[in-house]
């Protein structure tokens, strides 16, 4: 039954899409190649997530050769969770490409766009679905290869040093990780996840371990961009075409984070990670250095996007601070943002997309005055900029409410202000923002500009509809990042 | 018997759904206008269908969704919502009858927006006051600052956009750094955030951290403008004037004043918080803000910046009579609710009547307008005596209450405030009255053409003076909810309701 197979179609499927695209050459055959690869995927996620909805596991052997001798994908329900979303927030984002590449990007390009968002999106779901160490590092390596292509690809020559520095600084992330599984390879003589968690505790005091998990966590970190291994990320966002910046800052980072967790939790375990190793201090202190400095940063942003991304720093941050609070609420915090984030940024930047479509500039400056000219786009902007500071009924108030219940669990009451300030910093950006788009008069090169076509505004305000969708329904969100945390913290279903 | 549970979702529906409509005929002023004052009138209808059933004893809840574990979007009637729903839902038809007027008299721009933004500021209204918890409570605290924003700027010139900032950034940054934290805590600490008879939080909190969370919760709640975070009020002068009067004399800030009362009484406790020595210090704080505010207003020349600090001051009335913490003193709070509403409105009218007539702002502006404007001065006459709390005006009563409370519970330095407050009103007030008729205009000043305001403006305005004087010989409705409410806090010490009068 084909059914069966679901954990390694997902990943399949778009990399097969990708060369076909490729050699499609036309790039609305291309584009419509991968709308119907892209749509595909949320419906096979989805089917993953309820078969692992009651905690099962599914252990699926490629080419037939069992564990631990061949590759083993393993789904539970949190890495189909992030299937889930990683594919859904790419199905509206390659909705949305279609105008926007093709006004962005030069024609001879335009299908080799598409065969590199194909791989890169492959990438991805592989990370997620792979049980097996090494297999994970191929597939990290050819979403950032994909990635390098995906930002260098437009016509702004920025982006070209901007993804070079990408490329310099995944390398090396990348370059860590590898060194890292390579010393637990050596110490326990296996990749493959389950194995490596049962067979560490025998070695786990010594120092190749220690030195693994260093070079692992660290690695990682430089691929989810915490703070201050930040650097690559924001010109990257800001310089890359409306499409890739969307698709990368909703997907790319949090995949990482997904490794991050299955890395500490999983496989060394919550004992090893917070008692052998000082990691709650460091993670805090990043996160909260993260959430302040990158708010701060993203105040003086002239360009959208450049401030945006700082964002998603500062929102990393978050999500790392209830990686580091480790208790139910503040790890279900920390899955929902994961989630939460990925949505509000994923609608921010395509509606960024619809102007930049319209203006040919993300900057602050040429925006003034646009929010006559484009009431729609900016009030849904000012919905999610809303739902990035964390106001009530929104997706974002889901998150900082876990996140603040965890610390204040903990009696951690400074954590919680230091929590509500970083919120502040975000409205004071958000709302700069709004200022100008409403209420500086209109320059003259705005005298024509009008709303983005539909095909662009349609997924946008999908995305923007879901950041309310989710401040309210949770059970898709929040109830599932419960379920996700309460097994990672090897509690029964429900917690505590 | 009507379907309660639907009237209680109708309530903020119906403001939602007529901004839509309001929005969709934005080419046809006309039909626009109706639509606003069809979707008023159909509110205020809705609001006293709820307002029968409360006081026929009914309580009506609905819970729609849990939102959070054990916290869900959850809508439930007590008294004290009642009559905050139904003092901002009668108001808001005459505000709308006053604002066809002020809006085409001025000729001021995007007034579809300004509609648009008033409804939806009536359904986060309708929202807060029949919230059933902290959560739901919270979301519609949030949007009724975010919906108020626009019509705060509606100028949109330098002074409207900096009066945003100070208005966005105290009301938001207020309750996400206090108010949320203070929600988080009564969460962490008693397991659940919705209100309830008797309070949530005995045996829970105790001493100096209850004392904490209620500093939390006063100042959080930001739209209550207790000092110092009172600055955003001024701030939203800039507004045109039906905003002022609807919003920043009722809605807002009655919204504000409501959520300090609804907290004190269905999450601490009136019992709680009177047997914690530590929460005694909120009364010191009201009435200095309170005698503070005014002395402010004396200072103001501009009629409007002068009636918001006559605002901040009232506010911490009510503030300050709830920290009485005795069911007497609740009972005056939430009169005084109601009678600073009918009271304030009818002053605001005034000041935008002035305006649209004669375009000035200034009181030093106003000698001898009294004869031009009769209507519209007298209606301020009765909105003053109402403000300083002389009889025959509702005013009377609420500050009657507060001082029975006072002598109660041997607080004096309630009753110093009161006393001072009372003379510093009159000085304040009772100036512009007599500018307004008995001074002559300087000599050599262009001589008038004005006359009254157009007729909406003054129709509106002389149907709240009446409501002022009217609440004083009947305020059977107001009393027998404000009864109600104080009894839900705790019984010891309830005098017969008729003993006022």
């Amino acid at each position: 039954m084909i059914a069966q197979h679901f954990p390694i179609l997902i990943v399949v499927l778009p990399l097969l899409a990708s060369p076909l695209a490729l050699l499609l050459r036309r790039s609305e055959a291309a584009w419509l190649l991968s709308l119907a690869v892209s749509w595909l995927l949320p419906f096979i996620a989805l089917s993953l997530v309820r078969q692992t909805a009651g905690g099962e596991v599914i252990s699926y052997a490629v080419g037939g050769w069992p564990p631990p001798i061949g590759i083993e994908y393993r789904i539970d329900s949190l890495s189909a969770f992030v299937m889930l979303l990683v594919s859904g927030v790419s199905a509206l984002v390659v909705t949305f490409a279609r105008s926007s590449v093709a006004d962005e990007i030069p024609a001879s390009r335009r299908a080799g766009f598409y065969a590199a968002y194909m791989v890169g999106l492959a990438g991805l779901l592989g990370m997620a679905a792979s049980g097996d160490a090494f297999n994970i590092f191929v597939f990290m390596e050819i979403s950032s290869l994909s990635s390098y292509v995906l930002i260098a690809i437009g016509r702004d020559r920025r982006a070209l040093s901007a993804s070079y520095r990408y490329l310099i600084m995944g390398t090396i992330g990348a370059t860590f990780y590898v060194l890292g599984i390579g010393l637990l390879y050596a110490m326990t003589g296996t990749l493959n996840l389950a194995d490596l968690a049962e067979r560490l505790p025998a070695v786990e005091n010594t120092r190749p371990v220690l030195a693994a998990f260093g070079f692992i966590v660290v690695g990682l970190s430089l691929k989810l961009a915490l703070f201050p291994l930040h650097v690559w990320l924001p010109n990257a966002y800001a310089y890359a075409p409306s499409t890739a910046s969307a698709f990368l800052a909703s997907t790319a980072t949090k995949v990482a984070i997904y490794l991050l967790l299955r890395f500490i939790f999983s496989v060394f375990g919550i004992d090893f990670s917070f008692k052998a190793v000082p990691l709650e201090p460091i993670l805090l202190a990043l996160s909260i250095g993260a959430i302040l400095v990158a708010s701060l940063v993203a105040m003086f942003q002239q360009n959208v996007k450049r401030m945006l991304a700082y964002s998603s720093i500062a929102q990393i941050g978050f999500i790392t601070l209830g990686i580091a609070i480790a208790n139910m609420d503040g790890m279900t915090g920390a899955i929902v943002h994961l989630f939460n984030h990925a949505v509000i940024k994923g609608a921010l930047f395509l509606l960024v997309g619809c102007v930049v479509f319209r203006l040919h500039s993300a900057q602050l400056e040429d925006m003034a005055g646009i929010g006559t000219k484009m009431p729609v786009t900016m009030t849904a902007f000012a919905i999610c900029g809303l739902a990035m500071v964390g106001a009530p009924g929104t997706a974002g108030f889901i998150s900082k409410w876990f996140l603040a219940v965890g610390a204040a669990d903990q009696g951690r009451w400074w954590l919680v202000g230091l929590m509500m300030v970083g919120s502040l910093l975000t409205l004071v950006y958000m709302a700069r923002v709004l200022e100008i788009a409403f209420f500086r008069p209109p320059s003259p090169r705005l005298e024509k500009v009008t709303e983005a076509p539909l095909q662009l505004l349609l997924p946008a305000l999908a995305l923007s509809a879901a950041t309310i969708w989710f401040g309210i329904d949770t059970t898709g969100s929040a109830g599932f990042a419960q379920q996700a945390a309460a097994a990672l913290l090897g509690l029964p279903p429900g917690g505590q | 018997m009507p379907d309660y549970a639907s009237l209680v979702i109708a309530a903020p529906l119906i403001p939602l759904v007529g901004a839509a409509l309001i929005a969709l005929l934005h080419r046809v002023p006309n039909l626009r206008e109706a639509a606003s004052l069809v979707t008023a009138a159909l509110l205020a209808f809705v609001v006293l269908q709820l307002l029968a059933g409360v006081l026929d004893g009914a309580r009506p809840a609905v819970s729609l969704i849990e939102v959070l574990p054990g916290v869900g979007l959850a809508f439930s009637v007590e008294p004290l919502g009642m009559l905050f729903a139904t003092i901002a839902g009668l108001l808001w038809l005459v505000n709308t009858l006053y604002s066809i007027g002020y809006m085409r008299g001025n000729a001021e721009k995007r007034q579809t927006v300004f509609y648009v933004c008033f409804a939806l500021a009536l359904a986060s209204t309708m929202g807060i006051a029949f919230s059933g918890n902290l959560f739901t409570l919270f979301i519609f605290y949030e949007l009724l600052t975010l919906t108020t924003v626009p019509l705060v700027t509606h100028k949109a010139n330098e002074e409207a956009v900096r009066a945003g900032r100070v208005y966005l950034g105290i009301l938001m940054g207020s309750s996400v750094l206090l108010f949320l934290s203070a929600i988080i805590w009564t969460y962490v600490a008693a397991g659940t955030v919705d209100f309830r008879d008797g309070g949530i939080l005995a045996g829970v909190l105790a001493g100096l951290p209850l004392a904490a969370l209620l500093a939390l919760f006063a100042w959080g709640i930001g739209k209550a403008a207790l000092m110092p975070l009172h600055a955003w009020l001024p701030a939203a002068m800039v507004a045109p004037t039906p905003v002022s009067a609807l919003l920043h004399a009722v809605a807002v800030v009655k919204a504000g004043v409501f959520c300090i009362v609804k907290v004190i009484v269905y999450i601490f406790g009136i019992d709680l918080l009177a047997a914690t020595v530590e929460a005694q210090w909120l009364v010191y704080v009201a009435g200095t803000s309170v005698v503070l505010a005014s002395l402010i207003a004396m200072r103001q020349d501009n009629l409007k910046r002068r009636l918001a600090y006559s605002t901040i001051s009232q506010l911490s009335y009510v503030v300050m009579a709830a920290a009485m913490f005795s069911p007497l003193a609740i009972l005056g709070a939430a009169m005084h609710i109601a009678a600073h509403a009918f009271g304030k409105i009818t002053l605001f009218f005034v000041a935008g009547s002035i305006y649209t007539a004669a375009h000035k702002t200034q009181v030093s502006e106003l000698a001898g307008i009294g004869r031009r404007m009769p209507w519209t001065m007298g209606a301020f006459a009765i909105g003053t005596f109402s403000m300083i709390g002389l009889p025959l005006t509702v005013g009377f009563l609420s500050k009657w209450y507060m001082l029975q409370a006072a002598v109660q519970e041997t607080q004096i330095f309630v009753l110093a405030v009161l006393f001072l407050s009372t003379i510093l009103n009159a000085a304040y007030f009772i100036p512009i009255l007599y500018i307004a008729f008995l001074r002559r205009p300087p000599d050599g000043a262009p001589p008038e053409s004005h006359g009254e305001a157009p007729w909406p403006i003054v129709v509106a305005l002389c149907i709240t003076a009446a409501g002022a004087v009217l609440l004083f010989f009947y305020p059977d409705v107001p009393l027998a909810l404000t009864e109600s409410v104080a009894q839900s806090g705790g019984g010891a010490g309830f005098p017969p309701p008729d003993s006022a009068n």
